[in-house]
């Protein structure tokens, strides 16, 4: 019985492994030495910015830097407490604690990174707060536990300050226990260099699609919420490096996932074809 | 309604009813026999437009009337286009221009119905062109039609038709040719140079002007396929191999260097050699230099002054200021050649104001950079609101005592004027019944589905986990429960899931403008917004209210209800929807700070202020035009944010782009290029920012 549920336990634990090979990021200010002092000072951190440019990649880079596991968990409306926390499992006749994500970096001094954290419901994001304030404790009321973070333990938190809707906003109470980092799309020359090593092309082909990608940033509030991210960019540049044609590519990454409405796509198609 | 075709009398009778033609002698007995005959859904349009033309003016409404009861039975379902060409015609030229432009659009109509594939017409790509441009230049630039596709350095003029490619296709893609080109006159400078030493010098001014213009298309072409090869590409393709004799011109001018001059430099060669006509090219734009500049140099004196202006304050306010005011006197503008790149001065162009940056961008463009002595102060004196009428101390007077006084911000002072706006809260005007029912009817079916969508929305109940009954077991729970049993302690009880209806606890507050400046479409399109809200709004059970405000003056702010928190949208609150005006100007900050006053006493968990509006904050005679008016609405958006307010604007201003990001915040603004458009987008806009 033991190993059958050791190994579902094993199955069901939240990874902690360590990054093996450098996770590709470059950098554009002082954000890695900002990181560093907050991991240093033991403060949560939070990262602000558009969708795609670059936000998660710089967790993972850091915590390849601060020699760290990271966990990370995608913050979506219904997840609850128990998801982050921790929960009891059946398993064969006998119960058994799981830690969830948050508890497991907790205990193990990992960074946990909360992406887009306004996703979250209100109540789970409660849970957070003994974690950021001087007390760095967690309560697993599940499990009767109050547990103190491993000094190594760093929270962070993503955010994108352009959502429109005025529900999905954080509350001060919240936002003001965060050391903030604001992210932006890189300069052209920095992206070109980010496109064609993530994407696989070229220089000239990335810098093309950063042309595009600057392009349809433009159209932001005229048409667009937002324009199109690198990580987009890398996108097509990854379907141009598998031999699909320019135009046919952007198409698939860029414009479709941009946009729905008539004009805004036939501008769109307009500014590939224009580009490429 | 019956299908029975209106009689004569009746249509008669109806014409009489919108139009008042008794009073005014008129006869309309014989539109109404023309219309006889058209089938009743003709029939009944045609009215409707009537009346609505009749709304802004009378005499439009007859025209309307009179020529579209001649064609009728031509028309058709093209209708409501052929109407509003008359419309935008009446909106832009004067009533004096609806009679040719009614005319030219049935005669363009006829010539669709004729030979409908292949041609593009402006209407069917402007959007599209638009954002394209936009995208581009990074603001949005005025596009319009005329014979020729030329640009005068401000708008760029398109044909209202092109048929000149074989299919649909090529008439788009040479729209998007000859607009990115007009774009790049005015983006690589070539109305930057005085082409008339050159011009002056040959017989035939207008072959001279062809080869200048041939030229530069030569060069622009070769600026454009750096950074859109793919366009590049295109003209290409339009226009075929230069001619032999032109490939060093072309080679010269594909330099990155080359500027206007160079251009000229070659047409002054053509002069030597003896040249013919210029080759005929399918892409080449209409060119007008001379038309330009003169634009340009109003445009530049403009923008020089509001800058000098805006930095005469900065350094005004700055103890440590380089220079000094004292020169009276600032030397005219330096034409070309002797500019600074604009990027030095960035530090200094982000300390201002957003009118005098985009001034500046304007001005950096226009020159190529920036000439020193436009940032040298221009002497003593306070910043001066633009265009301020000496003397003009018109104060409108009212009888009784204001309902509320605010304060107003003075960015100048940095202080407040105490007491300084009387606000005057009244009821709206109650409109016709008609008219409500009416936008129902005639967007029934968009009703319908925005209605289902919202029903949706409120329908995703959220299903509460844990608890003591409900329609499903909680799987978890259950689990749960068995482990606490198997580990000894007790299990919890709470075993099921309920599935509870979402409260969004949100109060929304919409501020409707109700400045002069909306008269016509932009009322139409504000009113039926109103109505499709409301239908929306109703599906999802949000608490909501509407304002409208104007105001002439500070002694006169008026707030009018349309429908208070309270209230029931019932017969009384649509007809003062229908009932919402046009009236005097737009002082924002009050009435900003008046309705969020009114929102916060609002014990929702989250409150929402939608400004619907066409344009800045302004206001007759006085101060508030200008910055003055977009700080003083920025400090009363901020006073609502303070009180847990969020603030949204939805303006039909298609140059808000500048302002709107300092006013709302950059993602808590959207602009509508086209008022048309407003009830249809409205309603999505609404769910976007409250899903």
């Amino acid at each position: 019985m033991k190993p059958a549920r050791d190994t579902a336990v094993a199955a069901l634990s939240t990874p902690l492994a360590r990054a093996g090979e450098e996770p590709y990021y470059h950098l554009v200010g002082d954000e890695a030495e900002v990181f560093a002092a907050a991991a240093q000072s033991r403060l949560p951190v939070m990262l602000k910015g558009p969708t795609g440019c670059g936000k998660t990649r710089f967790v993972e880079h850091m915590a390849w830097k601060l020699g760290r596991p990271l966990v990370t968990v995608a913050c979506h409306d219904d997840l609850t407490t128990a998801d982050l926390v921790g929960r009891y499992l059946i398993i064969g006749d006998e119960t058994v604690w799981l830690d969830g994500p948050l508890t497991a970096a907790v205990r193990a001094g990992a960074i946990c990174y909360l992406d887009e954290i306004v996703e979250a419901r209100k109540d789970t994001t409660v849970v957070i707060h003994p974690l950021t304030d001087s007390r760095r404790a967690l309560a697993v009321e599940k499990h009767g536990e109050y547990l103190a973070a491993h000094a190594d333990f760093m929270l962070v938190v993503s955010y994108n300050p352009g959502y429109q809707s005025v529900l999905k906003e954080m509350k001060p109470s919240t936002r003001q226990r965060f050391v903030a980092l604001d992210f932006d799309y890189p300069a052209p020359e920095v992206e070109a260099r980010i496109v064609a090593h993530e994407g696989g092309v070229d220089v000239a082909t990335a810098q093309r699609l950063v042309k595009l990608g600057g392009l349809t940033r433009k159209l932001r509030g005229a048409g667009l919420d937002e324009g199109a991210g690198t990580r987009l960019l890398v996108h097509a540049a990854q379907l141009i490096a598998r031999g699909m044609a320019p135009v046919a590519a952007c198409t698939a990454a860029i414009a479709r996932p941009l946009a729905d409405e008539p004009d805004t796509r036939a501008a769109l198609d307009d500014l590939i074809a224009a580009v490429f | 309604m019956g299908q029975r075709k209106l009689f004569a009398h009746e249509i008669e009778e109806r014409l009489d009813e919108i139009l008042l033609l008794k009073l005014r002698q008129r006869s309309p007995r014989a539109v109404a026999m023309q219309l006889e005959a058209a089938p009743r859904e003709h029939q009944e349009s045609l009215l409707r437009w009537v009346g609505i033309a009749a709304q802004s003016a009378n005499e439009l409404g007859w025209l309307i009337a009179s020529h579209g009861a001649a064609q009728a039975a031509e028309l058709g379902d093209r209708l409501d286009d052929w109407v509003r060409a008359g419309l935008a015609a009446h909106d832009c030229e004067g009533i004096a221009a609806v009679p040719d432009a009614l005319r030219r659009a049935a005669a363009a109509q006829r010539e669709t119905a004729l030979r409908p594939a292949r041609g593009v017409a402006f209407g069917e790509i402007e959007g599209r062109l638009a954002r394209f441009l936009q995208a581009l230049d990074g603001r949005p630039l005025r596009l319009a039609t005329a014979a020729q596709a030329w640009t005068d350095g401000e708008t760029l003029w398109l044909p209202e038709r092109l048929e000149r490619a074989a299919d649909a296709n090529g008439n788009r893609r040479l729209y998007t040719v000859l607009a990115v080109q007009l774009w790049a006159q005015t983006r690589f400078g070539s109305f930057n140079v005085d082409p008339e030493p050159e011009l002056s010098q040959w017989a035939d001014r207008e072959a001279a002007l062809a080869w200048f213009a041939l030229f530069e298309a030569m060069r622009l072409e070769a600026r454009l396929a750096q950074e859109l090869p793919g366009l590049a590409r295109d003209i290409r393709l339009l226009r075929g191999p230069w001619p032999a004799d032109l490939a060093a011109a072309d080679d010269d001018l594909a330099r990155p260097a080359a500027t206007a001059a160079d251009s000229l430099r070659w047409v002054a060669e053509r002069r030597r050699v003896g040249a013919g006509g210029t080759p005929i090219l399918a892409h080449l734009t209409g060119f007008d230099p001379l038309a330009a500049r003169r634009l340009r140099a109003a445009r530049i004196a403009r923008d020089a002054a509001t800058l000098r202006r805006a930095l005469n304050i900065l350094r005004a306010n700055d103890p440590h200021a380089r220079g000094g005011a004292g020169d009276d006197s600032h030397p005219p503008l330096a034409a070309e050649g002797d500019a600074v790149p604009a990027d030095l001065l960035s530090g200094d162009i982000q300390a201002l104001p957003p009118d005098a940056q985009a001034a500046a961008q304007s001005l950096a463009q226009d020159l190529d950079g920036m000439p020193p002595e436009i940032l040298k102060p221009a002497g003593p004196g306070a910043w001066q609101p633009e265009e301020r009428d000496a003397g003009e101390t018109i104060v409108a007077t009212v009888a009784g005592k204001p309902d509320a006084i605010y304060d107003e911000w003075d960015y100048r002072r940095a202080a407040w004027r105490r007491d300084w706006c009387q606000l005057y809260e009244t009821e709206g005007p109650a409109g016709e019944d008609a008219w409500v029912d009416e936008v129902r009817r005639r967007h029934a079916h968009l009703i319908r589905s925005i209605r289902r969508r919202f029903e949706a929305l409120r329908g995703e109940d959220k299903a509460e986990r844990r608890q003591l009954d409900g329609e499903e077991i909680d799987l978890d729970a259950q689990v749960e429960a068995r482990a606490d049993r198997q580990s000894g302690s007790e299990p919890s009880p709470r075993l099921f899931v309920h599935r509870r209806r979402i409260e969004r606890s949100l109060a929304v507050m919409f501020m409707v403008d109700m400045s002069g400046s909306t008269k016509g479409w932009v009322n139409d399109a504000e009113r039926e917004s109103l109505v499709l809200l409301c239908e929306a709004i109703e599906a999802l059970g949000d608490r909501y209210a509407i304002y409208g405000f104007s105001g002439w003056t500070r002694t006169r702010c008026d707030i009018y209800h349309i429908k208070t928190f309270g209230e029931r949208y019932d017969a009384a609150t649509r007809r003062r929807i229908a009932g919402i005006e046009a009236r005097d100007y737009t002082r924002m900050g009050v009435a900003v700070r008046h309705l969020s006053g009114l929102l916060q006493r609002q014990s929702t968990r989250h409150k929402l202020l939608v400004t619907l509006s066409d344009g800045r904050p302004d206001d007759h005679g006085d101060e508030y035009r200008g910055r003055y008016g977009i700080e003083d609405t920025r400090r009363a958006l901020l006073e609502a944010r303070e009180k847990g307010i969020r603030s949204y604007c939805v303006t039909i201003d298609r140059h808000g782009a500048d302002y709107l990001p300092q006013l709302y915040g950059p993602a808590h603004y959207s602009v509508i290029d086209d008022a048309r458009k407003l009830p249809q987008k409205i309603a999505e806009i609404y769910r976007k920012l409250t899903g």
